[in-house]
């Protein structure tokens, strides 16, 4: 479980996260929304600490990750983490075997053999064939996002973190991402943290939904009673994604 | 009452500091996961190729024709003070072990291999490359850092050992063609006058040299800021940087070791 309390981060004078209080509960998808520039991906960063917020505790299975500075600590905590970057990260420098392979490495004990296989799996759970021994720079924006899916459940952990999961990819590839997450949720009870401007994945894949805006999350609750949100930044906001009471 | 120029002054001094701090906290931690973590051969070997091989090109070419003009210049001197090209080996030895190997050879890796570390770690930075590391169970210092600094530590002395050889060697083939000068006599002036401590002050020098190559380019590295044009902007700062304090350590390695005795 993760428990957030009082949450606060700035940029230079700019608060950017202001006293965010919320608890993520054992296999839950929980979707962050909100306009760019808001500090969704902020607050993910702040969670699995590589940003340091100024303010609150970031409770990881009992764990305040908040404001320790023992990179010991940290590492630790973070290997139950899989992070989805807004633009994939891929190492430049290696390939796509090397990329997926390389959290087994480093966060689990699974002997060297293994990791061909392994990675094929999940590369074909991402709807890849044939592209270990390419580089990322052979890769069309999709297929690293894909790429870059498979690397961060490649070592199959308790918490995944995606940062804009659809962004830039078409709408065959946002289907199959769509999918992958739920059924990370379903299937292997991953909890999730999804966050995204694309207010249709929020509501159809989510347990709850929250929007933040100006630092704080204005609305959370399930997606039906998201839809129903009299909070007019959150009206606002769905009346601009097209989404109003559907 | 504002005072900008002092404004001013006090906000390069504030940034200066900080600056200072942090590379101050990015050695300490260099050291840690030197003393701490498994030993990166893959990635060492790599960097090693890149720093050091790829840089020999560079380094023979400037090392070989350094020589020549040494020789060249100093036979010609010679030749107008006594009417004869003499100790031509003896100079050329002399100024290339303990001045111009060493410090030509940092030069030329600073401006080579240092750029390509800090527009390496510069991108990786602003692609979240570097989150990504963390997010994988590793750190950046242990993967990134580490290595680099061990391949230029080795690379560096190796290569400066390559351009004292190949320094004389043109220097050789200049005093034989143009000075006629033979080579056992070029090579007696320099075994008769030269010892290994000459030798030995050139090349501990170069070990201060890799360390602070080192250390500029990944500092640039890792605080870059901004996209393509802040990797450009870091690339250029680490490069200027490197080869400004090439010659200023130059100065005071130098001092300290003729103080040393060596």
């Amino acid at each position: 479980m993760i428990e957030i309390k009082n949450l606060s981060k700035s940029f230079s004078d700019r608060r950017i996260l202001d006293g965010i209080t919320v608890d993520i509960k054992e296999g839950e998808l929980f979707s962050v929304i909100g306009p760019s520039g808001m500090g969704k991906s902020t607050f993910i960063k702040c969670i699995i600490r590589l940003l340091r917020p100024e303010n609150g505790q970031i409770l990881v299975d009992g764990q305040d990750i908040g404001s320790t500075t023992s990179e010991f600590t940290l590492a630790k905590v973070r290997r139950s983490f899989g992070y989805l970057f807004q633009e994939g990260a891929l190492f430049d420098s290696l390939t796509v075997l090397e990329n997926v392979s390389f959290g087994l490495k480093y966060l689990t004990d699974k002997p060297k053999s293994d990791y061909p296989r392994i990675v094929r799996e999940k590369l074909a759970l991402v709807g890849l064939k044939d592209v270990e021994h390419l580089k990322p720079s052979e890769l069309s924006v999709g297929m690293k996002k894909r790429v870059s899916l498979a690397r961060s459940i490649a070592s199959e952990p308790k918490y995944m973190l995606y940062d804009e999961p659809t962004t830039g990819l078409d709408p065959v590839t946002t289907g199959m991402v769509k999918d992958l997450i739920t059924d990370m949720r379903e299937k292997l009870k991953i909890t999730s943290i999804v966050v995204t401007h694309d207010l249709k994945l929020a509501l159809e894949i989510s347990s709850r939904v929250a929007m933040l805006f100006n630092g704080k999350f204005v609305e959370v609750g399930e997606p039906a009673k998201f839809r129903q949100s009299e909070n007019p930044e959150v009206k606002a906001f769905m009346e601009i994604s097209d989404l109003s009471r559907k | 009452m504002k005072f900008p120029m002092l404004e001013y002054i006090g906000c390069e001094f504030l940034s200066l500091a900080e600056a200072m701090g942090a590379a101050a906290l990015m050695l300490r931690s260099v050291l840690f996961w030197f003393l701490r973590a498994k030993f990166e051969l893959r990635e060492t070997a790599k960097q090693a190729v890149k720093i050091g091989v790829d840089s020999l090109t560079v380094t023979v070419l400037t090392s070989f024709f350094t020589g020549m003009v040494l020789a060249l210049q100093m036979g010609q001197s010679m030749k107008n003070l006594f009417n004869e090209p003499m100790y031509i080996g003896t100079m050329v030895a002399f100024t290339m072990l303990k001045e111009l190997g060493p410090v030509l050879t940092s030069v030329v890796v600073a401006g080579r291999a240092g750029a390509v570390v800090t527009a390496e770690i510069g991108t990786m930075q602003v692609t979240e490359q570097i989150d990504a590391l963390y997010t994988l169970g590793t750190n950046p210092t242990r993967y990134l850092l580490v290595p680099r600094y061990i391949a230029f530590m080795i690379t560096l002395p190796l290569l400066t050992v390559f351009a004292d050889f190949l320094g004389i060697l043109g220097g050789c083939l200049v005093a034989m063609v143009k000075l006629r000068v033979s080579p056992s006599v070029y090579m007696n002036d320099i075994f008769t006058f030269l010892t290994v401590g000459d030798f030995m002050h050139g090349f501990l020098k170069t070990f201060f040299f890799a360390f602070m190559i080192a250390t500029v380019s990944c500092y640039k590295g890792l605080r870059t800021k901004g996209g393509a044009e802040g990797v450009g902007k870091s690339t250029t700062e680490a490069v200027v940087a490197s080869m400004v304090l090439v010659m200023v350590l130059d100065y005071f390695i130098s001092a300290m070791l003729v103080a040393a005795g060596i």
